[in-house]
């Protein structure tokens, strides 16, 4: 191939691909910016730390925010453990048990694929029924962390995946054991994967709307306990826009609050993340 | 990072307790807590009426939940709830086992977009429109533009009247566009100068006044307004329900009264529906 | 090529190790459990239906309307194909795109803003996007072809919702492959291009398949944006701009207010739905037999 064709090659997928970046990134501003629009004359300190009136549309959105963390909370805490085990078994441990892996693996592909209603109904069902914990915060939560789970654990599962096969080798030479290798080598390694996990599954927790309402529920009280139901942002958001006429204009400063609280915790995410790799891997 | 974990435990833990200190009132005082499940409609109402009688009744939580009338129907008789909430009359085999009371009324009108210049029409009409007879705006005094009609989902009690009213089958309508919530459909016809829909009077007249281009349609030239539903000369409405076992329990009691008292109507007006006759 | 590091060689905290196996192995069983457990949920509600009705009325009847005793899912299997295959041609060469711009072409500091902005996508409420879709794309769409409420309009909204995760994890996979390979390409004399696309994609190859494979579970399973756009008539769309109604949908708007029949019905549409995914998931496997170990 002649360098020439080589360089017009260059050149046009390098158009293409900026050209289809600077298209995403009109379309997503063209809807960022009607949020912000028509939800920044509503957001105020007073909107952040008071309660909801007259079904929404008035008030704050206080109440809801403290139950949507508490509901990422229980949802992280119980995902991201479970999560993280699962990644590694599967990149590191498969051929011990391949087909058991590979059924593990497949399962999980499957549940991304099972709609968000279907989690709510099940969420409601097992959880809150079956095993009593009623329409609350912890059922929200837990609901939650089955349907992150896959993502959280794919995108973890290719962090390790791409790990050199160096890293495993040298550390064996040294006598580690396989915890220890474990611990204070591959995952601090596989961090940059494991977050972009986190975000997305935190992404996909924090708009959920489907699965939240048969489970940590409607009500908009400030919480007394995980063991309370709690109304979540997006079911805010959703009972504000289709439900309650007049509710547009809360409905947007509360989609507003949401993004600039994800973006808060992104950014947070990758800071974290990034200095806790830069500690821990010493020599690449 | 091992140093960490303990803590974030350490804070996860105390974080609940934190926000139960802050909030609960006498914390020696037994909560009871009311649970009452079932149609959207009905929710942020009662969600409002249940503020208000925890207020008078401190030592009382009423947690209310969404997800549909036949949900409500279904927890209430199950025992889920200790109330269930319904857009819609009992059907003649749930008044077996159940009770509902009427807490307001809710009319249901034909809107089209403010820029149509059709402001009545006949039931006959309605008809030929929902059957696809007729299919062009200009017939009916309107611009020259197909009409798209836009129909309810199965199951809620709008469309059961709805059909009830006009004698049609549901399988008969031809629709172009069918929605769920009452929002759903007002946000449709305002983005959509051809469309025709019916909706709740009570949603429709509050977007209407706040300057949503949407506008109720007269029935045989008589207004859909709030009015006339609440007079008995508009044919079409609605009650909404509370529903319970035939025997109730003490506090399920209590807030029935409550939510039916006068002390309630400026809610229900507030919700724009059509209070109980005081 | 792991099989050297752990099978065989000894380590001395012996416990410690068969501890880690234990607990992970835990963790393992109780992601795969869910599933199991939402099957069954799925067929013991859906099974009173199955009984009464059979399957063959869920293919065979004249229409789906419950209120009427009629139960044809066919219009909705078709819309849910429809629209994920659309969305997915959409997002999936648009999200590559985005992948390789962020990971390749874009200066660096554009690129790491680029990426947060994605990132920041990802956690946008289906609802957001519905409620988008429904004032701002729906009417658009109504002036240039009525109704407006579209196949086209869902495809469009799906293709939006799916991209970020598409994008990321398409990024993510282009970043793990080592850095010799691009230097060996260097090395060789090919060109930004070539090097693309001899050498970093074939190496990325899965974690684009997990990429888009992801994406379309995603699509699959959305269901209030679509809801919201699609228009939700029960018909066999005979252009992109005829409104449909896909299986999520179907569940999302009546499983409120349906009883008996009706009620399980709609947990058929979502059995429907799994075996969907069952069958996409074994297909993607079926086709990506390239060794997930290397």
């Amino acid at each position: 191939m002649s360098s020439h064709h080589q360089a017009i090659q260059d050149k046009l997928a390098m158009g293409i691909t900026w050209s289809v970046a600077m298209l995403l990134m009109s379309t997503f501003l063209w809807l960022f910016s009607d949020i912000v629009i028509h939800g920044i004359s509503g957001v105020s300190w007073e909107f952040l730390t008071a309660r909801p009136l007259n079904a929404g549309r008035e008030g704050g959105i206080a109440p809801i925010l403290v139950s949507t963390a508490l509901i990422l909370m229980v949802c992280m805490a119980i995902a991201l453990p479970i999560g993280l085990g699962t990644a590694i078994l599967l990149s590191e441990l498969t051929h011990q048990f391949g087909w058991m892996s590979n059924l593990i693996r497949r399962s999980l592909d499957v549940l991304a694929g099972i709609p968000s209603i279907v989690f709510g109904l099940f969420g409601n069902a097992f959880f809150c029924i079956t095993l009593g914990l009623g329409f609350s915060i912890v059922s929200g939560g837990l609901t939650l962390a089955c349907m992150v789970l896959p993502i959280l654990i794919r995108s973890t599962e290719e962090g390790f995946r791409a790990l050199p096969a160096d890293y495993r080798l040298s550390a064996a030479a040294l006598g580690l054991s396989q915890a220890s290798t474990l611990i204070s080598l591959l995952i601090p390694a596989a961090m940059p994967a494991m977050l972009a996990g986190f975000i997305l599954g935190l992404g996909r927790a924090i708009a959920e709307t489907a699965a939240l309402i048969f489970t940590s529920g409607y009500v908009d009280r400030m919480p007394e306990s995980l063991w309370d139901s709690g109304r979540a942002l997006s079911i805010h958001i959703y009972d504000l826009s289709m439900n309650v006429p007049g509710g547009n204009a809360n409905a947007y400063a509360t989609a507003l609050v949401l993004i600039t609280l994800l973006f808060i915790i992104n950014a947070g995410a990758q800071a974290i993340g990034h200095r806790w790799s830069s500690k821990r891997v010493l020599v690449a | 990072m091992t140093k960490r974990i303990p803590v974030l435990l350490v804070l996860l833990a105390i974080l609940p307790a934190l926000i139960g200190c802050q909030e609960s009132p006498a914390a020696n005082q037994p909560i009871h807590k009311l649970i009452i499940t079932g149609s959207s409609t009905v929710a942020p109402l009662i969600a409002d009426i249940g503020k208000r009688f925890e207020a008078q009744h401190p030592d009382i939580r009423v947690d209310v939940q969404t997800g549909g009338s036949s949900r409500g129907v279904a927890d209430a008789r199950s025992g889920i709830a200790h109330i269930g909430m319904a857009s819609r009359a009992l059907h003649p085999q749930e008044t077996i086992d159940l009770l509902a009371t009427t807490i307001a009324q809710d009319g249901i009108g034909l809107i089209v977009h403010a820029d149509n210049p059709v402001a009545n029409l006949t039931t006959q009409q309605v008809i030929d429109i929902y059957t696809g007879k007729v299919t062009n705006w200009q017939s009916l005094g309107g611009m020259n533009a197909p009409i798209v009609v836009v129909n309810k989902a199965e199951g809620r009690a709008t469309l059961e009247i709805f059909l009830h009213h006009f004698h049609l089958a549901n399988s008969a309508i031809k629709a172009d566009v069918v929605i769920g919530d009452n929002e759903h459909g007002i946000k449709t016809v305002a983005g959509n100068p051809q469309a025709i829909a019916y909706v709740s009077i009570g949603t429709a007249t509050y977007d209407a006044t706040a300057g949503v281009p949407i506008k109720l349609l007269q029935l045989n030239s008589i207004p859909a307004s709030l009015a006339t539903v609440q007079n008995g000369t508009f044919p079409l409405s609605r009650p909404l329900t509370l529903v319970t076992t035939k025997h109730p329990r003490p506090l399920a009691q209590t807030f029935m009264t409550f939510a039916t008292s006068p002390h309630v109507q400026n809610l229900v007006i507030q919700h724009s529906f059509i209070p109980l006759p005081s | 090529m792991f099989k050297t590091w752990s099978s065989s060689i000894p380590s001395f905290p012996y416990h410690r190790d068969q501890l880690l196996r234990w607990a992970l192995w835990s963790c393992a069983s109780i992601a795969g459990l869910i599933l199991v457990f939402i099957i069954l949920f799925l067929i013991l509600e859906s099974v009173p239906a199955l009984r009464h009705l059979g399957v063959n009325r869920f293919m065979f009847d004249p229409s789906w309307h419950p209120g009427e005793n009629t139960f044809n899912l066919m219009p909705m299997i078709l819309g849910t194909l429809f629209t994920t295959i659309g969305a997915i041609a959409l997002a999936g060469p648009i999200g590559f795109c985005s992948a390789l711009f962020c990971h390749c072409y874009a200066p660096p500091r554009l690129a790491s803003l680029y990426g947060r902005f994605i990132e920041l996508l990802a956690g946008i409420p289906s609802v957001v996007f519905g409620f988008w879709g429904l004032v701002v794309l729906v009417p658009l769409i109504n002036q240039w072809h009525p109704p407006g409420p579209s196949m086209l309009a869902g495809i469009l909204i799906l293709a939006m919702m799916i991209l970020p995760t598409t994008s990321l994890l398409a990024q993510s996979s282009l970043a793990q492959v080592p850095t010799e390979y691009l230097r060996g390409a260097a090395a060789l004399g090919l060109g930004r291009w070539a090097t693309l696309r001899r050498v970093v994609i074939p190496a990325a190859k899965s974690g684009l398949w997990t990429a888009a494979l992801l994406a379309t579970g995603r699509a699959l399973g959305e269901t209030m944006a679509v809801l919201m756009v699609c228009g939700n008539v029960v018909q066999i769309p005979s252009s992109i701009f005829d409104p449909i109604r896909t299986l999520t949908a179907n569940m999302a708007l009546e499983m409120a207010y349906a009883v008996d029949d009706h009620r399980s019905a709609l947990f058929v549409s979502g059995v429907v739905l799994l075996l969907m995914v069952l069958i996409l998931v074994t297909a993607a496997n079926w086709s990506n037999r390239v060794p997930r170990h290397v």
